[in-house]
């Protein structure tokens, strides 16, 4: 039954949704969205270097991702350059590095589209096992770690003084967001991962009042968007990756008109 | 007598620079259990930083600070919740914390805001999110608490009720407080020991002792020395939130 692509996507696109609901609930309470977009960004040059270095694209990320993190600490404590202004040197340096070690790369044909905005019809089942095995990772992580993380993104003093130990759940959260990338790189594409991360979570926040909520409905409307954008894709032949980007704001303007009422959750 | 109560703080020589200028250096003080200690001074004399380092907030600091109990409960002079994040007050009760619902029905309706409960934190005046602060500081029954400025916003018939509650808090629950207020009436009516703060310690003593120093004098004002004198009659009732009068 998994050797049909249909399935496999949508299981991979599942897989994704599930989590970067809640994860993306937190980066935007943490206003962390620029940050997710240069760590997705700098997934280019960790592809590249899996390339080169013959390495698991997933584990080049994800280091990638880790060293440029830090590198951003480093810069904070180092110059007196506004935040975004770091991220964004960080951002369009590691592409732009990315691309030219791609240029150098002529033995190996290599599909820059597909990551750039994912292909998530080629799907393979160790694709899914990473997908699915490092979600279920990451979202056991995250259940642990939600009320200090919870805490520490309300108020850094508050959490400190209370003994929450805010700086460990930072780093911890930190780590959690390059492990994201590093999985899901291949299925929305660097492009788009951070859409999925925030658009849904987005979406979310309009219709919920408290942060467990807000969680579930991020999620569920990650899932919605996985399923509109995939069988629209089939259906009219569209790239299946912007499809789902697409279908999230889709959902996202459905979310600004006023169905607060009619979806109430109670907790 | 004294010695017999636990020590739940203990800073010896404290002080924290920042960019190479001293915000607050050389301050020593404990608190002890079911003992208020006060910090008063003028604006950027360091009371915050103080609080702040007293509960390892900073990273880097001169001196020691000993804590010898991790329950602590923190109401922050500044704290604000971003419009992003939805929650509402039961949420924010159980923050750093688990609570039953009913230890949060109690300690909101110490404060005076159980009515308040399901709504949401960004729709809160000044006055009422100051007294869900409080309350959630209270809720977690801790044995060392820490209030920066904890009645700012509220009304000055609140203001009396939860200094009142405060030193309720202190005696019933046997809990050492660290306290900063602006409010010369009630750190010299309620405490038990006055740290004078100005970069460092000007004086410190028993409310008597310090409002009779000349430093205190300097850093005040001659009004303030008569305080003392103000405040010595003895309430003979308290009043709830709502203004109403509790017969003791």
């Amino acid at each position: 039954m998994l050797d049909d692509f249909f399935i496999r996507a949508l299981l991979a696109g599942i897989g994704i949704a599930l989590i970067t609901g809640p994860i993306g609930c937190f980066v935007i309470w943490r206003r962390l969205s620029f940050f997710a977009g240069t760590l997705a960004h700098s997934a280019l040059l960790g592809v590249t270097m899996a390339l080169v270095f013959e390495l698991n694209i997933a584990l080049s990320v994800f280091l990638i991702s880790a060293v440029i993190a830090i590198l951003l600490l480093q810069l904070q404590t180092k110059t007196n350059l506004p935040n975004d202004a770091l991220l964004g040197l960080l951002a369009h340096s590691s592409l732009a590095i990315g691309l030219v070690i791609i240029g150098f790369l002529t033995t190996i044909r290599f599909d820059v589209m597909a990551l750039l905005f994912g292909d998530i019809l080629a799907v393979s089942q160790n694709d899914l096992l990473l997908i699915w095995g490092g979600g279920l990772f990451i979202l056991i992580i995250l259940k642990i770690i939600w009320k200090p993380l919870f805490a520490s993104t309300i108020n850094y003093d508050l959490a400190k003084a209370e003994g929450m130990n805010p700086d460990r759940y930072n780093a911890i959260f930190t780590i959690l967001m390059a492990a994201i990338i590093a999985i899901s790189i291949k299925i929305v594409g660097l492009l788009l991962i951070t859409g999925m991360l925030i658009i849904p979570a987005a979406l979310a926040r309009n219709i919920s009042n408290n942060p467990v909520q807000m969680a579930l409905l991020s999620t569920i409307g990650g899932l919605l968007s996985i399923l509109i954008g995939l069988f629209s894709s089939l259906e009219f032949n569209t790239a299946s990756g912007p499809s789902i980007i697409a279908a999230a704001l889709f959902l996202f303007i459905l979310s600004l008109l006023k169905i607060k009422q009619s979806i109430k959750l109670k907790n | 007598m004294e010695n017999k109560k636990k020590v739940l703080l203990k800073v010896e020589n404290v002080g924290v620079s920042m960019n190479d200028k001293s915000l607050v250096k050389g301050v020593s003080f404990e608190v002890k259990q079911g003992e208020i200690v006060t910090l008063i001074g003028p604006n950027g004399s360091g009371k915050s930083t103080t609080a702040k380092i007293a509960l390892g907030i900073y990273k880097k600091i001169d001196g020691k600070v000993k804590t010898y109990t991790n329950k602590i409960g923190y109401v922050p002079q500044k704290i604000s919740i971003d419009w992003t994040l939805p929650i509402r007050v039961s949420d924010f009760m159980t923050l750093t914390e688990e609570l039953t619902q009913d230890q949060i029905n109690i300690a909101l309706n110490l404060t005076g805001v159980e009515h308040l409960k399901n709504k949401s934190l960004s729709n809160l005046s000044g006055g009422e999110f100051q007294r869900v602060l409080i309350a959630r500081a209270i809720s977690k029954k801790p044995e060392l608490l820490v209030l920066d400025e904890p009645v700012q916003g509220v009304d000055f018939k609140g203001e009396i009720a939860l200094y009142q509650l405060i030193k309720k808090i202190s005696d019933k629950m046997k809990c050492g407080i660290l306290l900063i207020s602006h409010d010369l009436h009630v750190v010299m009516s309620a405490t038990d020991y006055v740290l004078c703060l100005n970069g460092h310690v000007c004086c410190s003593g028993t409310p008597h002792h310090v409002v009779q120093d000349s430093k205190y004098k300097e850093l005040f004002g001659d009004r303030a020395s008569n305080i003392l004198s103000l405040y010595e009659h003895k309430h003979d009732h308290t009043h709830s939130p709502d203004g109403t009068i509790d017969q003791k």
